[in-house]
């Protein structure tokens, strides 16, 4: 593998991870528990996709097969996905989509750091700016995380539900291949299997100022990696994937 | 660079890009120019549109081949915004950005005092960080009783 390949990989992985999650918090738009919450998620949404767009913008530039953005969000199969397990799980209630966002955005907060490190100059200034908007989505899920929590019985209730529910997405979050150790040795990609203490401390101080408990599950899901998904993703794709299929070349 | 500050910013058009500080450089060569931008927010929708703007207005004025690139880095942050263009934010009825992020600590708001652009009453408070656009956060003033959107720092 060449380290032009290993890049397209990654940066297909962390594309891929922003648009499946920017797509699952546009599902919030017109349903929110709240107006601002309505509004709060899907410009967190917003962000998202637009990192996307960016990142997949360079993914076919390092490619050179002259892929665009768009053909890589909307032409792929679920098989050749590389986003996390778990930006696709669904929304489900408040609390779930809250604890996914909190878990996920602490860990972008610290992936992100690191990345405005690279050696690659154009993933260090997408990562730069991504930060300071991570920033935002990380203050916003840790307060939902302590109204949720230390909020009432049912709030309670649901939010250790989604712990319980989300906790053995979290591993394959920290876990690498040969693909991210060739870039690691680059100084392109950042070695996050460092960074799981780190992510552990900081999210278990969040729980239990939120009087949750820490899950004890040690069952773990992985594979998107090598495009192996949950059954959820395949629906996503269909609802994201169904107009841009069903007018080929359409243009706003 | 005086025709590009004719272009407003597509959602408050009281600045121009070149007082957002989006315009990051400007190459003129004989036959084509090239125009550096930086997006203020990663999804902002209204980076295409500013690109286009830009090339319709220069390709009239100029008759030369435009191109448009996107940079990232430095990243752009409300530091960039003159104090001319803060005014005319406030007078148009959008807080200014108060200061720069350097703030990390994610738990609790700044606690920062947000003045009401119509009243200027520090006695304001915040309804949600997230407002009608990325870039705006959405407060109301307790004196007044007006809302109002205010320009996040970033």
């Amino acid at each position: 593998m060449t380290e032009k390949e290993a890049l397209f990989e990654y940066c297909l992985r962390l594309g891929d991870s922003s648009l499946i999650l920017g797509h699952r918090l546009s599902e919030w738009c017109g349903h929110g528990p709240i107006l601002e919450e309505d509004i709060a998620l899907i410009n967190i949404a917003l962000d998202y996709v637009g990192r996307a767009t960016s990142i997949l913008k360079y993914a076919g530039e390092v490619e050179n097969k002259g892929r665009t953005e768009d053909d890589l969000a909307y032409q792929r199969n679920e098989r050749h996905f590389r986003n996390l397990l778990i930006t696709e799980q669904p929304n489900g209630d408040y609390a779930q989509t809250i604890v996914r966002q909190f878990l996920f955005d602490t860990y972008s907060f610290l992936l992100y750091t690191e990345l405005g490190k690279s050696k690659d100059q154009t993933l260090a200034g997408i990562a730069e700016k991504s930060l300071k908007e991570i920033t935002y989505h990380l203050r916003h899920s840790s307060q939902w995380m302590l109204r949720l929590g230390d909020g009432t019985e049912e709030s309670h209730q649901r939010c250790q539900q989604a712990l319980d529910n989300l906790w053995r997405f979290t591993n394959e979050l920290f876990e690498t291949d040969e693909v991210e150790q060739l870039l690691i040795q680059a100084q392109i990609a950042p070695d996050m299997s460092e960074l799981k203490t780190k992510w552990l401390n900081h999210v278990q101080e969040i729980i239990q100022e939120a009087t949750l408990k820490t899950p004890e599950t040690t069952f773990t899901n992985s594979g998107s990696r090598q495009g192996k998904h949950t059954e959820h993703l395949g629906f996503l794709l269909a609802e994201m994937q169904h107009l841009s299929r069903s007018f080929p070349n359409c243009t706003w | 660079m005086d025709l590009l500050g004719q272009i407003p910013d597509p959602e408050i058009p009281v600045i121009s890009i070149t007082d957002l500080g989006v315009v990051r450089n400007i190459q003129i060569n004989s036959d084509n120019i090239t125009i550096d931008i930086t997006p203020t927010y990663s999804g902002c929708p209204a980076m295409k549109l500013i690109e286009e703007q830009i090339k319709h207005l220069l390709e009239e004025k100029t008759a030369k081949k435009i191109q448009v690139n996107t940079v990232y880095s430095p990243a752009w942050t409300t530091d960039w915004i003159p104090a001319e263009a803060k005014i005319k934010l406030r007078e148009y009825g959008i807080a200014p950005p108060e200061k720069t992020t350097s703030d990390k600590s994610f738990l609790f708001p700044e606690k920062k005092k947000v003045a009401c652009p119509r009243c200027f009453s520090q006695n304001t408070e915040l309804v949600s960080q997230f407002g009608s656009t990325a870039c705006k956060a959405l407060y109301k003033c307790i004196d007044c009783l007006e809302p109002f959107d205010y320009f996040k720092c970033i």
